[in-house]
């Protein structure tokens, strides 16, 4: 059997940053997925959740759960990545000083959502949405 | 060493998590910087910080961290404190600054956490 969820990321909302995430490690806990299976998606969750708070105008999380893997879909309106390649260097962050000072803003994220992941892609340009999909295999 | 001895080292005031004082903790990661501990840390470990904000408390919910101590007599806010509640998490203040605070721990024979190397 599949399991569907999603959960709207609102901009700029910090108080809430890090619910989606949250919910999405506690179904998987209920449904009995091994601990460091969930702990590649949650930590991969809360980058990219955090990334739509910090760097979007918003968006959306999409969870996929089958018997062979779990799928997070991170889907935003918008600004887009200029140069996606250099976004997914270690230490590259335009992340303003408010959120640095929250302690994020390392440029550690997209990195460490590749490599939590079996699968990991990413798409976006200038002006168009930033998608992204973590895929673990169970 | 458990949390309760640790307490003790640190000369620390638990706030939240009372009744998980006697967990284990085997590793300890100090840092002020969120974005580190979820790209670095590889054990369920004892973090040390002075970021004190609802972030630092998600940051160790996703990375199964369940004890936190917060240096440099920092105090958290209730919305802190609410969320480490809710996740189980168990929260000391220490006045002691970051630096003597690992010294204290480090003399005492807890080890630094296992990291993802680069
Ligand atoms: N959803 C997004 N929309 C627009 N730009 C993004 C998005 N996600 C990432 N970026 C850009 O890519 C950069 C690198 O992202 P990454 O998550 O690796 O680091 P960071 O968010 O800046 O810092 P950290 O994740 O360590 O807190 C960001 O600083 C930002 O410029
Ligand atoms: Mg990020």
């Amino acid at each position: 059997m599949n399991i569907k969820l999603s959960y709207d990321i609102a901009k700029s909302d910090f108080s809430k940053a890090g619910e989606a995430s949250s919910n999405i490690k506690k179904v998987l806990r209920q449904l009995g997925i091994p601990a460091d299976i969930i702990k590649r998606i949650a930590v991969s969750t809360y980058e990219a959740e955090m990334n739509i708070v910090i760097h979007s105008d918003g968006g959306r999380i999409d969870l996929l759960v089958t018997p062979e893997k779990i799928q997070v879909k991170a889907v935003d309106k918008g600004p887009g990545i200029k140069d996606v390649e250099l976004a997914m260097k270690e230490g590259f962050s335009t992340a303003p000083n408010e959120v640095r000072e929250m302690g994020f803003g390392a440029g550690m994220g997209l990195p460490n959502m590749k490599r939590c992941a079996d699968e990991f892609h990413i798409s976006s340009s200038l002006g168009n949405p930033t998608e992204i999909t973590i895929i673990v295999n169970i | 060493m458990n949390l309760r001895e640790i307490q003790k080292l640190l000369d620390a005031e638990v706030l939240s998590g009372e009744e998980y004082i006697d967990r284990e903790v085997k590793t300890v990661f100090a840092c002020d910087l969120m974005s580190d501990v979820l790209a670095f840390v590889e054990d369920k470990t004892l973090l040390l910080t002075g970021l004190v904000n609802p972030h630092t408390i998600r940051t160790a919910e996703m990375m199964d961290i369940n004890a936190i101590v917060f240096v440099r007599g920092k105090m958290p806010d209730k919305e802190t404190l609410n969320l480490a509640e809710e996740n189980g998490i168990v929260i000391l203040i220490t006045k002691y600054i970051l630096y003597t605070s690992c010294g204290i721990l480090y003399k005492n024979g807890l080890a630094g956490a296992e990291i993802v190397h680069k």
